[in-house]
Formats: structure tokens, C-alpha cells, sequence
């Protein structure tokens, strides 16, 4: 069964990108408990604060302790502040989440009609436009995005906030508009580039044999894309759908700091900034176990559309 | 049933398809070869049309009872008229079936289109005794299961019953057998007939097998270079030849006579790229009766369902 095995392969990438992520913090220079003290530190405190942290004790070990509180949902206490850090950073994750997912679904919602259309239209002035438009769009980086978005909606029409966040269950309605501008920023450049993908992909099933023969039982052209090529042009579309999850979450660091979001990469940016290791750790972590499970959710749904891979 | 008249297919300036002209009466059996690059496969796209969009049709096609031209019909007579008037049996069996939808339901969606409202479980039985009757193996199981856990001559017989759901008055199959081996293609070839047969449809069989012809057709169609070069009643046109042409694929074809070197008899050089066809006579290139007056268009010869078009005819002018 194909799930099994993939589910097999995702926990032994889990396993390797956690010796991974460890080793290159690990040989990272600085000292957490120098940077936590101060240079004035005198080398008793220091020794208690490295005993105290547990960077005192051998690699191996550290890293077995840092799994193991992994695996129980114990991800160790900050340097800096002392606190717990799996209920910030669970916090966070949701915002980035939301982030991140609404951006997906604009992505998709934009991309898809649009690149079947640029498909269809393909040897006609409005399916070139579409082509060309996604390419250029493309090409714009996701905070150069943000800042029009904002220059345009928040400074000149006053009409959404130009940063901040509130959680969806103090207020919804400012919640939403917190999020409307963020999310474009990231979902259109993803939408731009998605099209490209959805029109190739849907420009190769309009050329397959298997719609001929749609269309020959009496299917309309439209019905006959729909009924027959959406689902088989899907598989290349969710491909590259989950490719761009894992750019999503790494853009959402930047646009975070543009929107002034508190969500993961906030929380990574500040935790570098204060040497904060463990957060470091931790929060790399979460995100290579979000990719790898994002990786994993797509070789399942490729069992899903395509039946020839299901005994594979 | 089906007349088609000066037909043309052509992909900008370039003539691909030129003047092709023929009949079939209901319950009759044409074949159409010629050799790859010939322009079979496209008139027969053609008929249905289903053209690629770079390709425009000219001429006319008419189906008995429908008052429209089919050429440059629109497209919402054509999607009336495709799958239950015309229909079409394809020559890829590897890839013209949907790899993501089970047989049955690809089989069913035939019927359903022409029956909207018809009752889903009815419709999954005349799926099943359509399958049935073309002879699918375990039909039960196989009815279940997707293109790809099907073999080559399972997934034409399921080709077949897609194309015979609506009981088509015309149907037209694209070389159905070339890529099945020997004994299956026979099976196959009982079931096309067996299914024309029963409902007194006109059928249009394109392919480059001689023998094929020879079994299925009554009358036959030669095309070289995109035009039909010689028309008449099969046991005619494979015995007594008029076109230099014929003459040579039916020599390329006899196992039992060789040249001087020992080697089945084969027509010189290869069929030109699309395009690169010589003017006058399209085979004069390859002819080795070819002179000068050949540098003309030759004329038909006689009535368009039985002559050829040849300066020279093999055998004289009778």
C-alpha cells in the first residue's frame, strides 16, 4: 500500500532532518549562556547557566534530550525568558497558518480558472494576455508585493490596516481584514506562478487522445475538460501545489516582518536575533516536519487521482 | 447515409486533405488506405469534426436526415450528432481511454450524454450489456476496473462499446486493430462487423492492412498524398489495379513474389513530409511509369465511388 510505505519514508526524513537541524545549531559559534549574561559574566554564573540551559553536557546526549521532549510534546524553555516554549510557538504556528493557508487558497482559486482559460485560449489575444500577465507576475518578489499592496489599500485608500494582527476570536472582522493584505501579498505571486503550471498541465490534457475520445461520444467541449481533464491535469498541478506550500511557509518569515504578524518567522527572526538556540531549533523543526508532511499529503493524493499508482 | 464531397483539410497554406469524395450507403462497408501520412486519419477526423484547432475543414459532409452541412456546423449539432449518429472507434487503445474514470463509467457516460435523465442504474446496465456484447472477459470484474489493469484488445472492445452505445447510423474506425496482435485483431475484427451488422450502420474503415480490407469492406478508397488516387469494389481494386500506386502497396504486401534480389517488392523512396508533395500527379515521385504529362493533375476516371486518377493506368486505358 502506497500510504504505508510514504508514511514509512516520512518518518525516517523526519528522523535524519532532526540530526540535521541539531548538528547545525550545534556547530553554530556562540555561546548561549555568554549571550543570555552578558560579557561581564563571571565564569562561575556562566558554568550555572550552561548547567542550567544543559549545553554543559555531551552533544549526544543534548540530542537525545531534545528528541525525546520532542516526541512528548515538550520543546524545552527559552534561554532568554525562562518560559516554556511549546505554547508560543503553537500560537504562532496558527498564525502563520492562517496566513499561509488563506494565501494557498487565493493561489488556487485565481490560478486555476485562470491557466484553463490561458489552456483554452491559448491561440487567442485574452489567453496570451493571461500568459504574459502570469509571467510578470511571477517575477515580482512577495514583499515588493506587500508593499504596493499596503501603498495602494492601506496608505492611499484607506481601507485595510497596513500591519498587525488580531486572532480570529477577539474579532472576527478585524481579523479578516488584518489578513486580506498579507495573504494577497503571498497568494498572488503563487497564483501567478500556478497558472503557469495549470495552463501547461490543462493545454497537455486538451492534446490527449482520451478527450478526443470525449469529445467524440458527444461531450461538449467545456463538459468534455471538465468531466475528463481536470482531474488527470490535476497531477502535475498538486505537484507543484505542494512545492509552494513549503515556499509559502519560508515567504510568510518575510511577510511576517512587513505586516508586522506575529506568526513563526517573527518568532524565528527574534529568536536568532537573541540567540535564542532552542527556539531556533524548534521552530526549523516544526517547519521541516510541515514541509515533509505537506510532501507526504501529495504522494497520497496522487494515489488518490491517478488509479495506476495505487499498487506502485 | 454518409456523402462526403470534396472534402479538404488544410493547416494554413498547406493542403493536407484535397477533394475527397465518397459514399456510404447504410449497411455498407468502405475501407480507406494508403500508407502513414496518407491523410486517412485526418479525413476521418474530419467527418466527426474533430480537427485540431490549427486545422480547418472545407468541402461538405452530410449524414442522411440532418439537414446542416457538417462542415462548419455548429458545435452544439455536432455534439448532438457525435456518439449517436456518428461515431468513432480510435487507433490508440493505450491512450484514448481516460486513465482516471473505471471502464464502466467511461462506457455508461456514452450512453448518459444521448439520454440525459435517464435513470443511473439503467444506464450501468446498458453500460454493462454493452460490454457484454462486445465480449470483455470477466465482465463483471474487468467492468470495475481502470484502463490501465486492461490489455490492448480488452480496452478497443471497450472502445468499441462506447462507439456502438447509441446504435450510430455511421461509424468510423481509425486503424482500431493495428496495434492488437494477429488473433486478437481477428476477434475484434467479428465484433465490428457482427456490430455494424446488427443495426444497418454505414462503416468507414480506415487502415493500411490489405488483408484487413480484403476481410471487411465491400468497396475501398486509396489515398496517396492526401487525395484518393482510386476507388472501387475491393475484390477489383486488390486484383486488377488501375493506380500505379495500389499497384505497388499490393506488391509491397505479396509474400510470395520478391525482386531479382530475393526481397519482397517495396515502393521506392518514402511519402513526402506533408507539404512536399510534387505538383500534377501526387505519386509521380515515387511512379516509375511517371513522364512528363504526369507534371499534370490527372483527371478522375470514372464515377467517383469506382475510378482512378492516372495518366497511365496500369493495364491501359480501357
Amino acid at each position: 500500500m502506497i500510504v504505508l510505505r510514504r508514511a514509512v519514508i516520512l518518518l525516517v526524513t523526519t528522523a535524519v532532518a532532526s540530526l540535521v537541524v541539531f548538528a547545525l545549531l550545534a556547530v553554530l559559534p556562540g555561546d548561549p549562556a555568554q549571550v543570555a549574561l552578558g560579557v561581564n559574566a563571571t565564569p562561575e554564573l556562566l558554568a550555572k547557566a550552561r548547567h542550567e540551559f544543559g549545553t554543559d553536557r555531551p552533544l549526544p546526549v543534548q540530542y537525545a534530550d531534545w528528541l525525546g521532549g520532542l516526541l512528548s510534546g515538550d520543546l524545552g524553555r527559552s534561554y532568554v525568558t525562562g518560559e516554556p516554549i511549546a505554547p508560543r510557538l503553537l500560537d504562532r504556528f496558527e498564525v502563520t497558518l492562517w496566513l499561509v493557508g488563506t494565501a494557498m487558497v487565493i493561489a488556487a482559486l485565481v490560478a486555476v480558472p485562470l491557466g484553463a482559460f490561458a489552456a483554452v485560449r491559448h491561440r487567442r489575444t485574452s489567453g496570451v494576455l493571461v500568459s504574459a500577465a502570469s509571467q510578470l507576475g511571477a517575477a515580482v518578489p512577495g514583499f515588493l508585493a506587500g508593499i504596493l499592496l499596503v501603498e495602494v489599500f492601506a496608505v492611499h485608500l484607506r481601507l485595510l490596516p497596513s500591519g498587525g494582527w488580531t486572532p480570529p476570536n477577539a474579532d472576527f472582522g478585524a481579523f479578516l481584514r488584518g489578513l486580506v493584505l498579507p495573504a494577497l501579498s503571498l497568494g498572488l505571486v503563487q497564483a501567478a506562478v500556478l497558472t503557469r503550471y495549470v495552463r501547461s498541465a490543462v493545454l497537455d490534457v486538451l492534446r490527449a487522445d482520451y478527450l478526443r475520445t470525449a469529445r467524440a461520444k458527444g461531450l461538449g467541449p467545456v463538459r468534455a475538460l471538465v468531466r475528463h481533464g481536470l482531474r488527470n491535469a490535476a497531477v502535475p498541478v498538486v505537484t507543484v501545489l505542494g512545492l509552494q506550500l513549503a515556499t509559502l511557509l519560508v515567504g510568510a518569515v518575510i511577510i511576517e516582518r512587513v505586516f508586522v504578524v506575529p506568526g513563526l518567522g517573527s518568532l524565528l527572526l527574534d529568536a536568532v536575533g537573541t540567540r535564542d538556540l532552542v527556539v531556533v531549533q524548534d521552530v526549523v523543526m516544526l517547519l521541516v516536519v510541515a514541509v515533509l508532511l505537506v510532501n507526504f499529503l501529495v504522494d497520497v493524493l496522487y494515489a488518490v487521482l491517478d488509479p495506476k499508482l495505487r499498487r506502485a | 447515409m454518409l456523402a462526403v464531397d470534396r472534402l479538404g483539410v488544410r493547416a494554413g497554406e498547406l493542403d493536407l486533405v484535397t477533394e475527397v469524395s465518397f459514399t456510404v450507403s447504410a449497411g455498407e462497408r468502405v475501407g480507406l488506405i494508403g500508407e502513414s501520412g496518407s491523410g486517412k486519419s485526418l479525413t476521418a477526423t474530419a467527418l466527426l469534426g474533430l480537427l485540431p484547432e490549427e486545422l480547418t475543414a472545407s468541402g461538405s459532409v452530410r449524414v442522411a436526415g440532418v439537414e446542416h452541412e457538417l462542415v462548419g456546423a455548429p458545435e452544439r449539432l455536432l455534439t448532438k450528432l457525435r456518439g449517436s449518429r456518428l461515431a468513432m472507434v480510435f487507433q490508440e487503445p493505450m491512450t484514448a481511454l481516460n486513465p482516471a474514470m473505471r471502464v464502466i463509467d467511461q462506457v455508461a457516460e456514452a450512453r448518459e450524454v444521448h439520454h440525459p435523465g435517464r435513470d443511473r442504474v439503467l444506464v450501468e446496465a446498458d453500460a454493462l450489456r454493452l460490454l457484454e456484447q462486445v465480449r470483455l472477459p470477466e465482465v463483471a470484474t474487468l467492468a470495475r476496473a481502470y484502463p490501465h489493469q486492461l490489455s490492448g484488445g480488452q480496452r478497443q472492445r471497450v472502445l468499441l462499446a462506447m462507439a456502438l452505445a447509441n446504435d450510430p447510423d455511421v461509424l468510423v474506425c481509425d486503424e482500431p486493430t493495428t496495434a492488437l496482435d494477429v488473433t486478437v485483431q481477428a476477434q475484434l475484427l467479428e465484433l465490428i462487423l457482427a456490430g455494424v451488422a446488427e443495426r444497418g450502420a454505414a462503416l468507414l474503415f480506415i487502415t493500411h492492412d490489405l488483408a484487413v480490407v480484403a476481410t471487411v469492406c465491400e468497396r475501398v478508397l486509396v489515398m496517396y498524398g492526401g487525395r484518393v488516387v482510386e476507388a472501387g469494389p475491393v475484390r477489383e481494386v486488390l486484383t486488377e489495379p488501375r493506380h500505379h500506386y495500389t499497384r505497388g502497396l499490393l506488391d509491397a504486401s505479396d509474400l510470395e513474389s520478391t525482386d531479382e534480389h530475393g526481397r519482397l517488392h517495396a515502393i521506392p523512396g518514402t511519402v513526402p513530409a506533408a507539404g512536399e508533395f510534387p505538383s500534377g500527379c501526387v505519386f509521380r515521385t515515387r511512379c516509375g511509369r511517371a513522364d512528363e504529362q504526369c507534371a499534370d493533375l490527372p483527371p478522375w476516371t470514372g464515377v467517383p465511388d469506382h475510378g482512378h486518377a492516372c495518366w497511365h493506368p496500369v493495364g491501359g486505358d480501357s
